[in-house]
């Protein structure tokens, strides 16, 4: 399959045919922020934080395939507040109470906002949702007071476990993820379903039991650098 | 003859939380009643509910930004007896003491120099400009710098064992999540001579300060209580970690000794008045008339059989049998014994960092899980109890906090009502200086209101005198 080249922000890299725009710059070593989007998991383009402008359109960086000659425009003042928008969305949404977080430190969410500089509180209303934490697995626990509907449980479940115990419920402001069962206990999951590891659940939502709190303040994720590092890493190692 | 008055403080100032205490004077001008309020509240005991138990040492350790580490050390005890481990393993202990005792450290000296040395330094009436940690750098600088760097040792240490200098993460259910590395042990031993130092020239000063205003001290809100603490299991000796409740009473007699701390509730009962949100505990044999107690430093002078680090040692011994007894009730003896305390955390920091120990890797021990644990520990204000149910899906449905501040409520209003009578009651004119006087007698307990009643919040003062209507006579203000 021959290469070709496109830029991001200006600098010219190489594409292949078949690769969407974050795959093109993620092998690159060009970061573009993501949630929805996981490595393994199919593309959904649901959380818009990957939206960058090609052309001068709006576009999932995730789902856009990349193509000769395209100038896509990514870290710009302009996307990069859209994207804070977005984010500041998703902590009014939700209780994301990261002082008290058992993912705090290695959740996606929170180092998003460090990354997109989201250092004032939201000036949305909180919304609040008070719903109950579901720890009848004796396992796993839900607390989806700090979920971000990003759908990544739900495709790992379908798609790598082929069990489905995740999917979405309601319409609208009011869609959110729910188990297929009475409760977590009611369904087949085992803590070992991929659906369920600590690098699918991007918040502090799907909760491994006994594991909080386990890794000291340091050598948490994203204690060793923002959000992409590892990413933009690739680049300098070149 | 004049109206009956209603004098309010209203929040005590330097002192952590919001409070404010109401003065009634009758129509002679004369105390007839002296209370202090505590107005806040905010119900951790109720919202802890639901949540997982491995969440609860972090959650809870958000009730003060003063001592976190007491509350998260306390709530991690009881977690380590719900998840089934009843031994630690060593090197999981000693961090967690080593945690321990940085934060005693730091929230003693924070006390001792930046909240009451301006009344000690100055004068309980000096003018209000004059009373703030500024002016006591801008008066003895070298002391100032001592105390910020002490303060910073004792937080250091927090940061080396939790991960953070405040509200850290270090003490999970059965051991802790990390170890000290042996830079970081070298970097603290550098310093250790010179805390040591330290240490023993503020014990000093603050001995000094009691035995040169002994009069004032002897007179001064002191009389005399039960006392309550843990106690080191066989020898009695003070350990701020671990041990057994012990009571004595005035003369330093056993109420009861070597008490299981998960038996609290079968002596201790805690009483509710409808004008404060902070409760009164007593001891149930004694009902709550005379069967309140004080807790805290001076406390645990008195309950401790001996300090088993010979410096703080001797430094007991000497404050025990100065001047007849004088310290034993005195309520401005309790920042001698603060410091006292304080050199007791640096001997103690000392011989841990001497321990291999700390380098060890098993940090954890795991057990068969219960339903049940309560947690108990010897906070920089005196005792701490953590009393916590869990279901079989790991998730909280009771808690019960009783903080050291509790523990001292009746003591503090006994305190309150002392000072007023003697200061306030007929004058002509009530001055801000008098008023100082009834908040340096609260503030002697260093209480922590926001534990207390798990308030939080910043405290301008505002003073009212109101006549038997409710009309204002006279108000004064002063910012926080």
């Amino acid at each position: 399959m021959s290469g070709f080249s496109f830029t991001i922000d200006g600098v010219e890299i190489t594409g292949a045919e078949g690769q969407t725009i974050m795959e093109a710059a993620d092998a690159a070593g060009i970061y573009i922020p993501r949630l929805c989007d996981h490595e393994g998991l199919r593309h959904q383009g649901g959380c818009r934080v990957c939206t960058v402008k090609v052309g001068g359109r709006s576009v999932a960086a995730c789902t856009q395939p990349a193509e000769p000659g395209l100038n896509v425009e990514n870290e710009t003042p302009h996307i990069t507040k859209l994207r804070r928008d977005l984010v500041e969305m998703l902590f009014h949404e939700g209780n994301h109470l990261c002082p008290i977080c058992e993912a705090s430190g290695n959740c996606e969410l929170q180092a998003m906002a460090y990354r997109l500089d989201m250092t004032d509180p939201t000036r949305f209303p909180y919304l609040e949702p008070s719903r109950a934490v579901d720890a009848s697995h004796p396992d796993i626990a839900l607390d989806t007071n700090r979920c971000i509907s990003c759908g990544r449980c739900i495709r790992a479940s379908q798609d790598v476990d082929g069990k489905g115990i995740f999917g979405y419920v309601g319409r609208g402001i009011h869609r959110q993820v729910a188990v297929n069962g009475e409760n977590m206990a009611a369904t087949d999951a085992e803590v070992t379903d991929f659906a369920m590891s600590a690098e699918v659940c991007p918040v502090g939502c799907i909760i491994r039991k006994r594991e909080g709190f386990a890794t000291p303040i340091g050598e948490r994720d994203f204690d060793k650098g923002l959000i992409g590092h590892e990413i933009e890493g690739k680049k300098a190692d070149d | 003859m004049a109206e009956p008055r209603l004098i309010e403080i209203s929040p005590v100032t330097r002192v952590e939380g919001h409070g404010k205490v109401t003065i009634h004077l009758d129509r002679d001008g004369a105390v007839d009643e002296a209370r202090l309020h505590i107005v806040e509240f905010r119900g951790f005991e109720r919202f802890i509910q639901g949540r997982l138990l491995w969440e609860v040492p972090v959650i809870v350790q958000r009730l003060c930004g003063i001592c976190p580490v007491s509350h998260h050390l306390a709530a991690a005890k009881a977690m380590d007896v719900i998840v089934g481990v009843d031994e630690l393993p060593p090197t999981a202990e000693k961090m967690r003491r080593l945690m321990h005792y940085g934060q005693v450290m730091q929230s003693h000296v924070l006390h001792f120099f930046h909240l009451a040395a301006p009344d000690l330094l100055f004068g309980f009436g000096a003018p209000a400009e004059q009373r703030n940690i500024f002016e006591v750098i801008r008066e003895n600088p070298e002391l100032g710098r001592r105390a910020i760097l002490m303060r910073k040792f004792g937080q250091d240490i927090i940061e080396a064992t939790a991960g953070k200098k405040i509200h850290g993460t270090g003490a999970i259910p059965g051991g802790i999540n990390r170890n000290l590395s042996v830079e970081t042990r070298d970097a603290f031993l550098a310093q250790i001579a010179d805390m040591e130092a330290w240490a023993g020239e503020a014990l000093a000063l603050a001995r000094s300060y009691t035995l040169e205003n002994a009069e004032m001290v002897r007179g001064f809100a002191a009389f005399p209580s039960n006392y309550l603490s843990i106690v080191r299991e066989g020898d009695g000796a003070l350990d701020l970690y671990h041990g057994q409740l012990r009571a004595l009473d005035a003369e330093l007699n056993p109420i009861f000794d070597g008490l299981d701390y998960a038996r609290y509730h079968e002596m201790l009962t805690e009483d509710v008045r409808s004008w404060s949100y902070m409760k009164f505990p007593y001891i149930n044999t004694l009902g709550p008339e005379t069967g309140w107690y004080r807790v805290g430093p001076l406390a645990r002078m008195n309950t401790a059989s001996f300090i088993d680090t010979p410096l703080a040692n001797a430094a007991r011994d000497d404050l025990m049998a100065t001047n007849d007894g004088l310290p034993r009730h005195a309520v401005l003896a309790n920042h001698w014994a603060r410091m006292i305390e304080v050199l007791h955390c640096v001997e103690k920091i000392k011989e841990l960092l001497h321990d291999p120990d700390l380098q060890g890797t098993d940090l954890v021990a795991k057990g068969d899980r219960r339903p049940e644990g309560i947690g108990v520990i010897e906070a920089p204000r005196g005792n701490l109890i953590h009393h916590y149910e869990v279901d079989e899906n790991d998730q909280v449905t009771y808690c019960n906090l009783i903080v050291s501040t509790t523990h001292n409520n009746e003591g503090m209003n006994r305190a309150v009502r002392d000072v007023a009578v003697k200061h306030i009651s007929g004058q002509p004119e009530i001055t801000e200086g008098m008023l100082n006087h009834v908040e340096v007698a609260i503030r002697a307990y260093d209480p922590c209101l926001s534990c207390a009643t798990h308030a939080l919040g910043q405290m301008p003062l505002q003073v009212e005198i109101l006549d038997a209507e409710g009309a204002v006579l006279d108000s004064r203000e002063r910012a926080a």
